[in-house]
């Protein structure tokens, strides 16, 4: 099918993006990479009457190291998180190993992190790495900025606080700290490369004299997209792997999976506590591996 | 509400002056204001590949861009390939492989694998790299395996 019809406009700058949005927010929406949202308004599924494309705001087609965090501009590409250089250390290392999850080539030059966020499918890569990691999402209305953890941001499946007259301008992803071991890794489990994960977790370890100093665990899911209890169990524990396996099974008793055709809730809510046991004991090695890097 | 809007595309290296409504897909545009049918639309949703063109050098879904948001950038499709009376080497590469059987994916397929491989000749030596780009697109003729093949005898694996 074919969309119906709406506006189009094309700013260059954020104000004008902003302004433009303002006018009848409920109804009208961001397009950024349109990977998510040209599909469903060419089923009719979301049917605007007015888009405000983004694409051509310069300002926001930035990656920048600022502080102790990775500031995301809203038109960074999926695509630009393939190298590790992307981000010092275990941060670009985390993200190369999540991007090449995400759909395919075609889709990842044009799809944003930003409207990953936005858009918030509970099976997004970048929504994990993002409850993980707590990145500060920064919302831009017409009464200005304002930041959001993503421990705050999402409320449930395509649900988040943004409010319709808001544009994500930008996520900060904090650099993660290089004078301890960390170990980084993500897990998916999926039936083919172009389907969405069934289950996937994200984590970043943190070992300090042999033991778990801290533990960061983001999982696909709805509204629980952090693995809080899984975290908790392990800060100060030695990664023994039955310590790593209660770990995945407080994890998966967290998730709040949802049925879907070729999975159902029970299936996913056990996938989840694999693949966090499976990104643990990766995270584990490559803290290891890390110490040779250093 | 979503009058036309004149644009100019440049496909293939060639510009066309046509107005078009903002919600007109960019594969729509270059089948029917163009005229351009070798692309191809399938799924409609990202998922087929069917509709691969190269924008800029990179290989996207025409069915999940605009055409108004084409304009001013470089286009180019499976009717551009061909030059002096040849085709390029990995449409003969297809052809003499037998990459395709029914031909519905093979614009897309083409246009995927020159866009990345034309930029990075290397990934027709990693597997895994090939393996990740082939499965962009869907075929259900051939069992990739032509394509695969096609891409070796191209770009020498
Ligand atoms: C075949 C296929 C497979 C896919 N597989 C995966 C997958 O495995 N994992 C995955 O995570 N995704 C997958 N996707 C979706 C893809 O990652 C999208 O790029 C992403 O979901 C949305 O980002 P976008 O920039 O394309 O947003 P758009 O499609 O432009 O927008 C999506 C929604 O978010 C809103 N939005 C976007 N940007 C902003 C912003 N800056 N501020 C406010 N609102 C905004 C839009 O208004 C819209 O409602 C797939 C897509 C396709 C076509
Ligand atoms: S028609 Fe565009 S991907 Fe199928
Ligand atoms: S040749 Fe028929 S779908 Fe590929």
């Amino acid at each position: 099918m074919k969309p119906a019809p709406f506006d189009y406009v094309a700013p260059a700058e954020l104000s004008e993006a902003v302004s433009a949005l303002a006018e009848r927010p409920e109804t009208s929406r961001v397009l950024a990479g349109g990977q998510s949202l040209l599909l469903l308004m060419n089923f009719r599924l979301e049917r605007p009457t007015l888009l405000v494309d983004v694409n051509g705001v310069g300002a926001l087609d930035t990656i920048t190291v600022t502080g102790d965090a990775l500031r995301v501009g809203a038109l960074a590409r999926h695509r630009a998180f393939e190298t590790p250089a992307v981000a010092p250390g275990a941060l670009g290392r985390l993200l190369s190993r999540v991007s090449p999850f995400i759909a395919h080539p075609p889709v990842r030059v044009r799809g944003t992190m930003a409207g990953s966020l936005a858009w918030a499918h509970p099976q997004s890569e970048w929504c994990a790495t993002a409850a993980a990691l707590d990145a500060v999402i920064e919302l831009t209305g017409p009464s200005g900025s304002r930041a959001v953890t993503a421990s705050d941001y999402f409320l449930g499946a395509f649900r988040t606080v943004r409010q319709p007259d808001e544009i994500v301008t930008s996520v900060e992803l904090p650099l993660l700290p290089e004078s301890d071991a960390v170990g980084v890794a993500f897990v998916e489990q999926h039936r083919t490369h172009l389907s969405f994960a069934q289950a996937a977790a994200v984590v970043a370890l943190v070992l300090r004299d042999g033991a778990i100093a801290g533990a960061r665990i983001g999982m696909t899911g709805a509204a629980v997209r952090r693995a809080r209890e899984a975290e908790d169990w392990l800060a100060g524990r030695e990664p023994e792997p039955a310590v790593l396996a209660r770990a995945g099974e407080l994890a998966a008793a967290a998730a709040d999976p949802y049925q879907e055709l070729h999975a159902g809730v029970e299936y996913k809510r056990h996938a989840t506590g694999v693949v966090v046991r499976r990104a643990l004991t990766e995270a584990l090695r490559d803290a290891q591996d890390g110490r040779g890097r250093a | 509400m979503s009058a036309g809007v004149p644009i100019r595309l440049t496909v293939n290296g060639t510009a066309y002056d046509v107005t078009v409504e903002p919600r007109r897909n960019l594969a729509d545009v270059l089948r029917g204001a163009c005229g351009l049918t070798g692309t191809k639309l399938g799924c409609e949703h990202g998922v087929c590949g069917s509709c691969t063109v190269l924008v800029d050098g990179e290989g996207v879904r025409s069915c999940l861009m605009l055409a108004v948001q084409a304009a001013g950038r470089d286009i180019r499709t499976v009717e551009g390939l061909a030059a002096d009376g040849r085709l390029h080497p990995f449409q003969e590469a297809m052809s003499a492989e037998h990459g395709l059987q029914c031909g519905f994916c093979t614009a897309g397929f083409v246009m995927l694998v020159v866009g990345a491989l034309d930029a990075d000749p290397s990934v027709a030596r990693d597997p895994e790299r090939l393996d990740a780009l082939l499965s962009s697109n869907l075929c259900r003729c051939t069992g990739y395996e032509g394509i695969r093949r096609a891409v070796l005898r191209a770009y020498g694996g």
